[in-house]
């Protein structure tokens, strides 16, 4: 049973229920194949004896009507989970074991799919790299020394190096969009509202959304079905109707009109990007639909306006951890610096740079400068989306300005990597989904991908039109299996 | 009726040649009346075992959501009601950002631009008539935890108890000027809000606290002057005496020539002075900002217009009541209304005394013997010994002349002990009055006779007397002969 971890989700899923692998050869698979990946440094904490000890309690008395039937599944480590080590990549939380479990992980469970372990990520989800989480670095399956991107960067390091079937990864600014753009493979945003926070350490509270990463868009579109629900825990969470998702995929576009937006052709973005960009618009012309121009008039307001939004709620969402309840202290004479040394301590550069931003911009004198304008232009942004709805059903973008780059090749720039949530951003601002699916890769053999961004509550739309495309794009990731000796 | 003026007895602090009058501003925080927290399903009840009624939510863990509890968002409206007040149809929750050990979240979520409740007013009964305080806005928040630091020399323990119960924080315009009306005040605010069961107004219990804030200006000033803000005051004692060193030593500052910092202060119970907490330049920059994780609060006409059908009797209406109804002067009418178990009390009573009533015996034998009692034995109304029914029985005996007040006295005290039916009481001890003339004339008749001479003296003009006869005729009866009757009939034969 070698192929095992070869097999998509729905692969995975028809198999278990016609008996042809049990659980526990699906979850020993996945194990074994992550055991040999340690290089990859996915994992921050693995779960893998009580991983298949649930395997075979599945087996004992299986239950095939559940939508993941003895799944094995490793999540990025954002999301408490029951009794196991969650840390959020950071020093901060290196001892933190939950008494309790996120919805989103809940849900999942409920379908029968089994925990493996943790995933790496950038600390905090503050990172596109993965490079600022304290458990290190990712590798990228694709080369070796490349980064998968962030901040669900193990997530999509997992996926794609196949030590988990799929995943689950947060995105506040494009941490599912822009690693699976990084690593070929297919990542959703979901509408805000759409997933319960409840359970996931926050970033930035009106920005983070927990989102499906997957192999392929059907894996895509089943996850998210399961993962999205109605939860009174969470007060933003919206009562809406649901989809099943994965049973109403359609290739069938005819017809749709797709919005083109002349802003995103930024300078200095890379020919090959805007190439890709152009055999999209092909693709989704030969599936039938037709595209439009647009305009996004206030796109390039859009990261100055992320980068006080997420930093001041980061601010005071990250206030708690201050050594008093739980969680990593630092010893001090007294309160104060009790509390200097366990922040200065417990968090990594990136995160206190962006608590010192955030701090900034909400401080008297400064709060409507920064955070009051930036919610005004948050509005801008979210009008020009409704504005360009008006005239079509889904845009069409690039996921990233570039491919992957090289760890440590940007650590030194923040500016230069906060570029790469140029096209991502805008989508959390407006609170929209947006699907990001691999379509072809660069000269140096990297992934590139395309972004498929909907009106709110319309996954479907963009998961049928993400659906269609990958039908004619036909992507094959190269990877060599490098890491395992 | 009182008239609302806008002079009341003028509080005012006198130096040499300048007369200060003092201007006072209060926030008050009232615990709101609810089992559970603002935003956590926790119990809230006083005096738990510490750190047995904390949530998740209340101790911030990771991924904590909070989630609003309607039943506290209807406490506060009915709150904002009873202070004929604006109810703000969408109100926002911001936090305000610190960091101390006992606020998990290390911000509370309050409401800063765009409160619950707006501008209202309450009515104060002073000694020389009705004054209206302006209420500047009502908002809902959190409560922090507790810092212990007294049960260990090293380190200070936290109890999470009261960490995200809801408050209603109350600020007043600078309408207040001397401390009986800061005391009137805060009864007032009590009271309303023991009507409407939004909080118990336990003091003790910290329920009810203050912030004060203070300013002096010379007498007939319009500016206002600086204010120093007085913290977490928990006493109505407290706060007056708070009011009047801080007053003093703001006066005495200005009478040296000197200013007058504004700055945050604390008020030391056993020195009784008033000490700087920190200047305006070290104030707090609490970095508010509207809470992501809660949407606006919005709520509808229908909601409110609910809840204001809701709404029972208020003090001033009841006062309007029992003057009109039952005809009782506003002076009564005030005290039997200011708190709701005593009006409850009165109102039995006045229904259990059925149709030929004495409205004037009943108010004084409850503000009389009653409240005595209570006070000696340091209970409230609700636990009074004696129930209104049998208060009202007691009254009524009185009023149809079954017995005399005094003899009500004894068997007043006799009912004490276990809520007795005086009259059985009267019954059993043959107390009933004796009304009968011609009894009470034979009586008297034998006491003249025994004591000729002395109402021969009497009748020469010797009038004080008079007491004497009356005296041994009540001796005689055993003090049951109707005390009228003894005089009526005295008075015709002495003559």
């Amino acid at each position: 049973m070698s192929d095992i971890t070869k097999q998509s989700l729905t692969e995975l899923v028809e198999n278990i229920k016609n008996k042809k692998l049990s659980s526990t050869d699906v979850t020993k698979g996945f194990i074994e194949r992550s055991e040999k990946s340690g290089e990859l440094n996915a994992y921050i904490t693995d779960d893998f004896s009580s991983a298949l000890d649930k395997a075979k309690k599945f087996d004992q008395k299986p239950n095939f009507n559940l939508k993941l039937p003895g799944i094995p599944m490793a999540v990025k480590d954002l999301f408490c989970t029951k009794n196991v080590k969650t840390t959020a990549g950071s020093k901060i939380l290196n001892n933190f074991v939950p008494t309790y479990e996120s919805t989103v992980t809940k849900n999942i469970w409920n379908e029968g799919a089994i925990l493996l372990g943790k995933l790496n990520c950038d600390e905090f989800a503050m990172g596109s790299s993965n490079e600022t989480s304290f458990f290190g670095n990712v590798q990228n399956p694709i080369d070796k020394d490349l980064v998968p991107g962030g901040s669900s960067g193990g997530s999509a390091s997992a996926v794609a190096g196949k030590l988990t079937p799929i995943t689950i990864g947060t995105d506040t600014g494009g941490s599912i969009r822009q690693p699976a753009s990084f690593t070929g493979t297919v990542g959703l945003k979901p509408t805000y509202g759409s997933c319960s926070r409840y359970g996931i350490v926050a970033f930035a509270s009106s920005l983070d959304q927990a989102g499906p990463m997957a192999q392929n868009v059907k894996d895509c579109a089943l996850l998210q079905e399961v993962i999205s629900s109605y939860d009174p825990k969470d007060s933003t969470s919206i009562d809406f109707k649901r989809n099943e998702y994965s049973k109403e995929l359609s290739i069938n576009i005819k017809g749709k009109k797709i919005g083109i937006p002349k802003e995103y052709r930024v300078d200095g973005m890379p020919k090959e990007i805007e190439n890709l960009w152009q055999k999209g618009i092909q693709y989704v012309k030969d599936c039938g639909a037709e595209t439009i121009d647009i305009s996004l008039p206030h796109t390039s307001y859009a990261l100055p306006t992320y980068y006080i939004v997420a930093p001041a709620e980061a601010s005071s969402n990250l206030a708690r951890y201050d050594g008093v309840k739980y969680g990593f202290r630092a010893k001090g004479e007294n309160l104060i610096e009790m509390y200097e040394k366990t922040r200065s301590e417990g968090f990594g550069a990136e995160v206190q740079r962006r608590i010192m931003i955030g701090t900034y911009v909400l401080s008297s004198g400064y709060y409507d400068a920064y955070y009051l304008k930036a919610q005004k232009v948050r509005k801008l942004i979210k009008n020009d989306f409704d504005e360009a709805y008006k005239k079509v059903d889904a845009i069409l973008t690039p996921s990233t300005p570039s491919s992957a780059f090289k760890i440590g090749e940007k650590t030194n720039d923040p500016v230069s990597m906060y570029l790469n949530d140029i096209f991502t951003v805008p989508v959390n601002l407006a609170g929209l989904p947006a699907i990001s699916i691999p379509a072809g890769h660069d000269s140096k053999g990297y992934p590139l991908g395309l972004q498929i961004i909907g009106k709110a509550f319309d996954e479907q739309n963009i998961l049928n039109i993400a659906f269609a495309m990958e039908e004619k794009i036909s992507f094959k990731n190269q990877i060599n299996d490098w890491w395992i000796k | 009726m009182d008239k609302v003026s806008k002079k009341n007895l003028e509080y005012l602090i006198n130096r040499k040649d300048n007369q200060y009058e003092v201007v006072i501003g209060l926030e008050v925080h009232a615990q709101i009346l609810s089992e559970s927290k603002l935003f956590s399903t926790s119990a809230t009840k006083f005096g738990a075992e510490p750190n047995t009624q904390v949530s998740l939510v209340d101790a911030a863990f990771p991924g904590m959501l909070p989630v609003i509890n309607e039943f506290c968002v209807k406490q506060a409206i009915k709150t904002g009601i009873g202070l004929n007040a604006k109810i703000n149809k969408r109100s926002v929750f911001d936090r305000k950002n610190y960091f101390y050990a006992d606020l998990p979240q290390g911000y509370q979520i309050s409401q800063f631009k765009d409160p619950i409740v707006g501008e209202g007013k309450v009515i104060l009964d002073m000694p020389n008539g009705q004054k209206e305080i302006g209420i500047e806005r009502l908002h809902l928040e959190q409560d922090a935890g507790k810092s212990i630091h007294d049960l260990d020399p090293q380190n200070t323990f936290v109890d999470l108890n009261r960490s995200g119960v809801a408050l209603m924080e109350i600020v007043s315009k600078p309408d207040l000027r001397s401390p009986d009306e800061v005391s009137e005040y805060i009864k007032k605010l009590r009271s309303i809000m023991r009507y409407l069961g939004t909080c118990d107004g336990n003091m003790q219990e910290g329920s009810l606290r203050a912030d004060v804030n203070v300013s002096v200006r010379s007498k007939g000033s319009k500016e206002f002057g600086t204010r120093c803000e007085i913290k977490n005051v928990n006493s109505i004692k407290f706060m007056q005496m708070a009011i009047e060193y801080e007053a003093n030593r703001q006066v005495d500052l200005i009478e040296e020539g000197k200013s007058i910092d504004q700055e945050t202060r604390l008020f030391d119970t056993k020195k009784n002075e008033t000490r700087s907490m920190r200047s305006k330049e070290d104030a707090h920059d609490y970095r508010y900002f509207p809470d992501p994780d809660l949407l606006p609060l919005e709520v509808s006409e229908d909601f409110i217009n609910d809840l204001k059908n809701d709404i029972p009797e208020l003090p001033d209406d009841k006062k309007k009541r029992f003057i009109d109804e039952f005809k009782l002067s506003p002076y009564e009418a005030t005290i039997l209304v200011s708190d709701i178990d005593t009006a409850k009390y009165f109102e039995e009573v006045v229904a259990k005394m059925g149709k030929n009533k004495d409205m004037k015996l009943a108010v004084n034998w409850i503000t009389g013997e009653l409240f005595a009692v209570l006070n000696n034995k340091n209970l409230e109304i609700s636990q009074s010994p004696v129930s209104a029914k049998n208060l009202a029985i007691l009254v009524n005996l009185i009023k149809n002349g079954t017995i005399s007040g005094k003899i009500a006295k004894t068997v007043f005290e006799l009912m004490l002990d276990g809520d007795k039916d005086p009259q059985k009481i009267v019954e059993e001890k043959g107390l009933k009055q004796q009304s009968d003339p011609k009894a009470i004339e034979a009586l008297i008749d034998k006491i003249i006779t025994d004591n000729r001479e002395k109402a021969i003296e009497y009748k020469q003009g010797k009038e004080k007397l008079f007491g004497f006869f009356v005296g041994q005729a009540m001796k005689a009866s055993g003090g049951k002969a109707n005390p009228q009757l003894i005089n009526e009939i005295l008075k015709k034969k002495l003559q």
